[in-house]
């Protein structure tokens, strides 16, 4: 047996740009990279247009893809690692991807909206065939060989008894010119790669320990901060005292910065303890409370709201009023959070006038501008890398975290300064997804076809991500410049799916955007989910007004072939449930942003009324996402989805008091566990000749309304606010 | 104060200079540098930090580095053979996909083997039971009841 002694860490130096890990145990956490530091800040604007851009031939043999998104678990690196694969018709082995970087990679904005294939992976697909098609017409050239004798292979191009590398071809260039209209798509033609269910590199090395996440970079001399939190969104720091902690052992500085305060420790948990020390005694001025007493059902109605209108077609008035069958009910959703298992993390590095970030924010570009506004400093001197966090569904705090690090690290030169949220904080400081409330009324004439809608929406703005505006980051509200609570968010975000898919000829849709008490932002899916939760339960109220069967009354009012088929399938594939007493089946469908994928979710329930209890049994899910480019991602996706969806709609709800939120731990916002999680059964419905388009947010939305439909089928009882209440489904 | 306090993690015998109340979580991640065990909680309400010990699945952040001094600490990436062949279990999360973002994934493949080791052959309900403390927020619980029936079944 070995015996040895490490009295703090070991670390091996490489040269140059450094970082650093050690192996002791076999497993690496060694963080690399050969470039000096200064070398490393590439600040050229990658010009998206250029195939070097996306793509990328190294000297070892193999080919470096290049996307602005990030991995979030969502598998987005495999997905484009086959699109790229398929089109240069070379081994997955061959293929390494880089994500978001700035100044290395493109700026694609945010890894948000399901947008990252039907963007980044077509961009790079687009490439690669391009490519393809300019070296074999270069190594026609040099080889001597007509083109049409020439594969490219594992990139190397062969025929005519000759071959070469595409690294030799370009002579250790790159194809810097536009990217130009490839001839043939091979996703198309040949389709080897793309629509197979290839596994994902990166569970293998998550599943072995290999460094991943942001939370495992490790770098030399690295010290840990942690941030005393205010008592309230809008407290002011009256007083401090840093003798509490300045003898500790292992404390480097308290940091403060109006009311902005943290601490930084020579080792982790000693930055911890100083910042509990320091929390017990700090004194704070809270001039507002949060408005706790009202029902926020009530509340979010009667703030002042920017209305819209935001489709008006026909007479939705009196096409109601005339109709033979008239129905009205409002929906309402709460604050619900994305709640990440990992507690948002970051790391900073202030040297020598340049400010280095890691971090998991969806958009490090939009991450760097909106610092050099917050910061004072030109962009030239941020960079930015991307590196995966714990699953986010949206904008957590992984922009303010990266922020927060940001500002210790100016005040704490030339170290690397690591920052990780307490679940305390993750729970009661990240932008949640707001609470909504909608109000639906339709008329039905004597078979049941709707003859008119109206649709009022009451939401909070959905994303308030940097890059739109500073105040933002959560820290610049503190940091006495002048800084306030941002006003509200992105408004579009708030009518996502707002509109039925139905074929309705008199509509009204009116939205009224408050804002809110609580911080908000995008969270999977963003308005679609509430959206969705209230069309799909009134459609079900609908046809049960009308007397014909849920998935007929959709059928009736759909002419979309695709989604016509999608709704058959599901009807399909559960036709053979048989549900026993207090059970119920529903359904519901939604095509996502009615411009993405089609889903349809199907919910086996059970309702014990002796306590009201929900226990979902089986979920099924039917998605046509077109091209599909992995189904088993696909698949993982929308089964996570459904699994999530239903945690929002039995389980959670933020709650807070006049301080603060009150929901910080897994005990006071419960999800859900194993004992609660469904059996999950999805068909991915794949259509080779369209489009991908966006899948990952797809199934939040019908998941909810089809529990909820299936509540009511299994107890009569019709369910109109999240999270359910037990209590309404108790039989006494 | 700090001292010097022995642990003996996936096999090794280690000393380890910190203070008696760090809990162990932090003293595998910075002191040992090991990935395995997240921090998720702090409270023992999530399972990311779980490690085996003396065999049974436990949250090390619950642990003070002191209670662990004599302990047999084995952490994810002590699971594999010395030949490097995987546990069953990590081979199944491998072959089963069982995994979104990853982070509740080294809890959960601890709880997966310590189950094992008690109950070679469980039920749904056993596995679902076990695995109670590990909070996912990806929704793979259907994927890890697969993979861990799978690597029952090897």
């Amino acid at each position: 047996m070995q015996n040895l002694k490490t009295s703090r860490r070991t670390f091996i130096k490489s040269a140059g740009f450094i970082s650093i890990g050690f192996t002791m145990f076999g497993s690496s956490c060694i963080q690399r990279s050969d470039a000096t530091e200064s070398e490393k800040i590439s600040n050229n604007a990658v010009d998206a247009s250029r195939v070097d851009a996306w793509l990328q031939i190294l000297e070892n043999g193999k080919v470096k893809i290049l996307t602005g998104k990030m991995e979030l678990g969502q598998g987005v690196k495999t997905a484009i690692m086959q699109v790229a694969a398929e089109e240069l018709n070379t081994d997955l082995s061959l293929i390494e991807i880089h994500v978001a970087e700035t100044g290395i990679t493109p700026n694609e904005g945010y890894t948000a909206g399901s947008r990252s294939i039907e963007t980044s992976a077509m961009s790079v697909r687009k490439a690669a065939a391009y490519t393809r098609e300019k070296l074999i017409a270069l190594a026609s050239k040099e080889l001597e060989v007509e083109q049409n004798a020439l594969t490219l292979k594992d990139a190397t191009i062969s025929g005519g008894h000759k071959q070469i590398s595409l690294f030799e071809l370009l002579k250790g260039k790159q194809l810097t010119e536009k990217v130009g209209e490839p001839k043939t798509i091979f996703a198309k033609t040949e389709r080897k790669v793309v629509g197979k269910p290839i596994p994902r590199k990166d569970i293998a090395d998550i599943v072995q320990a290999k460094l991943h996440f942001i939370h495992d970079l490790r770098f030399e001399e690295m010290v840990h901060a942690r941030i005393i939190r205010p008592t309230t969104y809008t407290s002011k720091l009256v007083s401090v005292d840093e003798n509490l902690v300045k003898k500790e052992e292992g404390f480097k500085k308290l940091i403060k910065v109006g009311s902005f305060l943290g601490v930084i420790a020579e080792e982790e948990f000693q930055a911890i303890k100083m910042a509990k020390t320091i929390k017990e005694n700090a004194q704070w001025e809270n001039p507002d409370t949060l408005p706790a007493n009202t029902p926020l059902k009530e509340l979010i109605q009667f703030l002042p709201a920017d209305t819209e209108t935001d489709t008006a077609s026909g007479d939705w008035e009196s096409s109601i009023q005339q109709a033979k069958v008239q129905h009205k009910a409002s929906y309402f959703k709460p604050y619900i959070m994305h709640a990440a298992n990992g507690p948002s993390c970051a790391i900073a590095l202030f040297k020598e006038g340049k400010l280095h970030i890691w971090t998991h924010s969806q958009g490090v570009y939009p991450l760097r501008s909106t610092l050099s506004s917050l910061l004072e400093m030109s962009e030239d001197n941020i960079h930015i890398q991307g590196v995966p966090g714990s699953g986010c569904y949206g904008h957590n705090a992984a922009d303010d975290v990266a922020a927060e690090a940001a500002i210790l690290a100016m005040h704490y030169p030339d170290k690397h300064v690591r920052l990780q949220w307490m679940r305390e904080e993750e729970n009661s400081w990240e932008p949640f997804g707001t609470a909504m409330l909608m109000q639906l009324e339709a008329g039905l004439d004597e078979n049941g076809r709707i003859q008119g809608w109206k649709y009022d929406l009451w939401s909070d703005g959905h994303s308030t991500r940097p890059g739109r505006n500073t105040e933002n980051l959560l820290p610049a509200r503190y940091m006495d410049k002048g800084y306030k609570r941002p006003a509200s968010g992105f408004r579009g975000g708030a009518t996502r799916n707002a509109e039925p898919y139905y074929e309705i000829t008199n509509m009204q849709l009116q939205s009224h955007i408050f804002t809110g008490p609580l911080r908000r932002s995008a969270l999977r899916g963003l308005g679609a989910y509430a959206n969705i939760f209230a069309i799909e339960c009134f459609i079900d109220e609908l046809a049960e007004k009308a007397n014909i069967e849920p998935v007929d009354f959709r059928t009736m009012h759909l002419k979309d072939a695709r989604a016509l088929y999608c709704l058959q399938k599901l009807k399909t594939n559960t036709r053979n449930v048989k549900t026993a007493e207090n059970e119920g089946l529903g359904f519901a469908f939604s095509r996502y942003k009615n411009s993405a994928s089609y889903c349809g979710v199907a919910a086996h329930v059970f309702v014990d009324r002796k306590n009201g209890a929900v226990k979902v049994k089986k979920m099924w899910a039917v998605i046509d996402s077109g091209e599909t480019i992995n189904p088993d991602g696909l698949k993982n996706q929308t089964e996570g989805g459904m699994i999530q969806s239903a945690s929002w709609a039995l389980k959670e709800a933020v709650k807070f008091d006049e301080n603060h939120i009150t929901s910080i731990d897994w005990a006071s916002y419960p999800i859900f566990r194993y004992n609660d999680a469904p059996e999950t059964e999805v068909e991915v419905i794949d259509r080779v000749d369209q489009p991908p388009l966006g899948a990952g947010e797809a199934a939040q939305g019908p998941a909810t309304a089809a529990i909820v439909n299936a509540i009511n089928k299994a107890t009569g009882i019709r369910i109109r606010e999240l999270p359910v209440n037990q209590v309404l489904l108790k039989q006494s | 104060m700090k001292e010097a306090i022995k642990l003996k993690v996936n096999g090794l015998e280690q000393t380890i200079d910190t203070t008696p109340d760090t809990p162990l979580l932090y003293v595998l991640r910075n002191n040992l540098a090991l990935n395995g065990p997240k921090f998720g909680c702090g409270l023992g309400q999530c399972g990311a930090c779980m490690v085996l010990f003396n065999g049974k699945s436990v949250p090390s952040c619950q642990i003070p580095a002191s209670a662990a001094a004599n302990a047999e600490i084995v952490t994810l990436e002590g699971l594999a053979d010395e030949a490097g062949q995987l546990h069953p279990v990590q081979q199944s999360f491998i072959d089963e996909q069982a995994a979104q973002c990853g982070y509740c994934t080294n809890g959960m493949i601890i709880a997966s083997v310590s189950l094992l080791e008690e109950n070679a052959n469980p039920t749904d309900e056993e596995i679902r039971n076990k695995l109670q403390t590990n909070i996912c927020r990806c929704g793979v619980h259907s994927r890890v009841i697969r993979a861990i029936k799978k690597a029952a079944s090897l």
